[in-house]
């Protein structure tokens, strides 16, 4: 009773490998529409891949790099997978998230290299390390900053997200305060106050930071500021 | 020769049966067994809220006092079943409000609650106790405030996973100062902040409180706070577990967590900060529901933590857990009943954790007493599944989501249809499975021979043909909820077996191929079943008769016809009045 041709198995979409039913030209269009084109690509390169699950996690990681033919972003299947709003929500709000440290995302070959740097915050026990290539502008590194170090907030950047260096006064207020505020170490290994620079700039030439109490930071005033009024 | 027990003797004697498949099969020995039961039932589940309606349940049970209502169908969790579509609870609650004026119980689950609802509910019902809303939407806090400054006796008021709109958080100062009686609150969905002190107020005139599960704007320096106020607390969920890493706010946790001796249950855990994991350490092995699903935090922490529970029975986490705490787990929870891992990044085509098919196996092998499953991953293997099921023919549920549709083997590159025909086979008590991954028509075959005493099946992105859908329906003897998507099942395997179909509480089927024609059909001829064509498109009408609907909801129903349907759900092959409609050229729907 069972027609072997139909349990034949192809891998990949039905309809697009070897038998198509004639009910699925009907519906080609619509019966598939929301699913995603899946290139399982899986005969290509995994021959490579041994049958030792411990390599099997690492190449994991790093398969996006060397498979050109993986998909770069998947498309959102509606109700796929099967988690509901609620969760979905929640852990969307954890972007820019310290869990793409965990990707290897370091030895990614095409695209864009990370900018792991260490976050160190006075009084925190641990540090944290942020890929500054995740960030598009001052204000989300802001957020994800106070998401790792919930009692920091940064002061306010103003507009242009800048802190405002020829203004003075502003500038000793923010130092004066017990908040807390970012410092960084350049590429010359000063230690400079957040934000004097461009973000791509900043991004550039940061190799660590430190968010430390305001009051400790008004040592770096002077020389942000000298630093900023020769560049100007 | 007659023999019949006086009507007390008889009602003392139900009294004991709890069950209402129980009370069912009683009503139906005899004419007196019947109108003895209906007059002293007292519990009622309606497991489909369009199976039956208000007026026949009242009719035939006049003395209710706890009703379970369920509304839309499953996959309405996942956003497949459009907003409008139904469940209303409305009608319902008019209809209790004027014949049970003692009702103490409602339990809603994914229905419309409306604050017209709430209303009547908090007023209509003098000795209302307790209200359960689980993945229900429609209300806001208005609707919270009267059921919170009217139900004077009221003891449990518990939102799991509800859609409110949150006008504001003051609902919460609506309890009366002269309101004790509370034994169980649960807010944790909601987002707002309530005042702290309304809540530190309520929880200390509440002696019977057991319950408490937080939202997570209440802050973590407070909680010890509402710990000491409370400590013959069961079940506590906390809000936001981070704050500055502070030595006095540290101890005061711990110690407040130390004073719970009763503690049983712990949720909660949003924005964890390791460092103040250690806090509940020293409840960890009384624990025996543990829910860390919103701590996202790294294998080490969860470890820590875990290692000491050592009485768990429920575990819910993240697959930050990884195959390594896993392990901890096999090793810890021997007493592990249930084990639930959600995906922290679910739309990320790589792995961004070290979590794969061996973590389940892993505590497969190691907790003998595990029943029930629900494990996100991205990998699995037949061999995987053919252990787990060796391991563990006591499974019960089994729900297993690899989050690439049809995911193959990732070894053998096969389907996964041998893995899970292994586990139908071996766990023979197994009554609720869910699959995904490459499935062929083969692993059909294996369910309808083996799965008999499933109950609740779920498919996704499966099987070859209608053959696959028709092993299922003919094997399947004890098959009540099948809910299926995206797989090229159609017409013939549902006509086929329409006859099951009355045997089943309800049938899914979206992005199908089942047609309009068979749809109609369908409905035409089993007035037992309404076949619920659920379709947004325009212009259906011009569709011809072979065309696959876009979603399709079978149930079987003495009520006939919904009347509140919206324009996109229409009750195939029935006229208007609910009467079968046989004109077959008729092609209005």
């Amino acid at each position: 009773m069972m027609h072997l041709k139909e349990t034949e198995l192809c891998l990949g979409l039905p309809g697009g490998g070897c038998e198509a039913d004639t009910a699925l030209k009907v519906t080609g269009k619509r019966g598939y529409s929301q699913t995603v084109d899946l290139m399982l690509n899986l005969q290509t390169n995994d021959q490579s891949s041994s049958t030792d699950l411990n390599d099997n996690k690492l190449q994991n990681s790093t398969k996006n790099n060397k498979d050109p033919i993986k998909p770069p972003a998947k498309a959102q299947v509606v109700g796929w997978p099967p988690v509901r709003n609620y969760r979905k929500n929640v852990m969307a709000q954890k972007s820019n998230n310290e869990e793409t440290e965990k990707v290897v995302a370091a030895t990614a070959g095409g695209g864009s290299v990370a900018a792991f740097v260490k976050v160190s915050m006075d009084g925190a026990p641990y540090l944290r390390k942020v890929d500054l290539k995740l960030y598009e502008s001052y204000q989300q590194l802001s957020d994800a900053l106070a998401k790792m170090f919930s009692s920091f907030t940064m002061g306010d950047y103003g507009s242009q997200g800048m802190i405002d260096f020829m203004n003075e006064s502003k500038l000793m207020d923010l130092l004066n305060s017990s908040e807390y505020v970012p410092s960084y170490e350049d590429k010359d290994g000063d230690w400079m106050l957040v934000g004097d620079v461009p973000w791509q700039m900043f991004v550039e030439s940061c190799k660590r930071l430190r968010i430390m109490k305001g009051s400790d930071a008004i040592g770096l005033a002077p020389r942000a500021m000298a630093k900023c009024k020769n560049r100007c | 020769m007659t023999y019949s027990f006086p009507e007390e003797v008889l009602e003392h004697v139900f009294s004991f049966l709890t069950s209402q498949n129980d009370r069912n099969a009683a009503s139906l020995v005899c004419r007196t067994w019947y109108e003895m039961e209906r007059w002293c039932r007292k519990r009622i589940f309606v497991g489909n809220c369009y199976a039956v309606n208000p007026r026949v349940l009242i009719r035939r049970f006049p003395e209710v006092k706890a009703v379970e209502l369920k509304g839309k169908p499953h996959f309405a969790d996942f956003n497949l079943v459009p907003e409008g579509w139904g469940g209303f609870v409305y009608p319902w609650i008019v209809e209790f409000a004027r014949v049970y004026p003692w009702l103490e119980e409602i339990r809603l689950k994914r229905m419309v609650v409306t604050d017209e609802c709430l209303e009547i509910v908090s007023k209509a019902f003098r000795n209302f106790k307790v209200l359960i809303l689980s993945s229900c939407e429609g209300f806001s806090t208005d609707g919270l405030a009267a059921v919170a400054a009217n139900c004077r006796n009221l003891r449990v008021l518990d939102l799991r996973e509800c859609e409110v709109e949150e006008l504001s958080g003051h609902w919460l100062s609506h309890f009366p100062d002269s309101f004790t009686s509370l034994e169980s609150l649960n807010i944790a969905c909601l987002s707002l902040e309530v005042s702290f002190s309304a809540l530190e107020r309520l929880v200390s005139r509440s002696p019977n409180l057991k319950t408490l599960r937080l939202n997570r704007t209440v802050p973590l320096e407070k909680i010890s706070k509402l710990l000491q106020r409370a400590p013959q607390l069961a079940d506590f969920g906390t809000g936001a577990y981070s704050a500055e890493i502070r030595p006095d706010v540290y101890s005061s946790l711990q110690e407040a967590f130390s004073g719970c001796k009763k503690l049983k249950s712990l949720s909660g855990f949003w924005d964890v900060v390791p460092a103040y994991l250690p806090a509940v350490f020293s409840v960890c092995s009384q624990l025996t529901y543990l829910n860390l699903s919103y701590a996202t935090t790294q294998s080490p922490d969860l470890i820590k933590v875990i290692s000491q529970c050592h009485n768990l029975q429920r575990l819910v986490v993240l697959d930050y857990i990884e195959d390594m705490g896993l392990d901890t787990v096999a090793v810890t929870c021997k007493d592990l009943r249930e084990l639930v891992v959600f995906p922290s990044d679910p739309f990320v085509a790589d792995a961004n954790v070290l979590l794969t098919e061996e973590g389940l196996v892993s505590v497969s092998q190691g907790c003998s007493k595990l029943q029930s499953v629900l494990y996100f991953c991205r990998q699995m293997s037949n061999s995987a599944l053919i252990s787990i099921s060796k391991n563990r023919p006591n499974l019960t549920c089994f729900r297993l989501c690899i989050l690439e549709p049809r995911a193959p083997d990732y070894l053998t590159f096969e389907p996964l249809d041998v893995g899970f025909g292994s586990i139908v086979e071996n766990c023979k008590e197994l009554t609720r499975l869910s699959m995904s991954g490459l499935l062929t028509d083969r692993v059909f075959e294996y369910i309808g021979k083996h799965a008999k005493k499933l109950d609740m099946l779920s498919v996704a992105f499966a099987g070859d043909s209608d053959l696959g859908l028709h092993h299922v329906l003919s094997g399947c003897e004890s098959l009540r909820k099948l809910e299926i998507r995206d797989c090229p099942f159609g017409d013939k395997a549902l006509l086929a077996n329409a006859s099951k179909l009355l045997t089943m509480r309800s049938l899914w089927m979206s992005s199908c191929f089942v047609s309009f024609g068979a749809c109609k059909l369908l409905g035409q001829k089993m007035p037992g079943l309404n076949v619920e064509v659920i379709d947004e498109r325009e212009n259906l009408n011009l569709l011809p008769e072979n065309a696959p609907v876009e979603k399709v909801y079978i149930y079987r129903t003495v009520s006939g016809q919904r009347l509140d349907m919206p324009d996109f759900v229409r009750i195939m092959g029935k006229d208007k009045n609910g009467v079968y409609n046989l004109s077959l050229c008729d092609k209005g729907l």
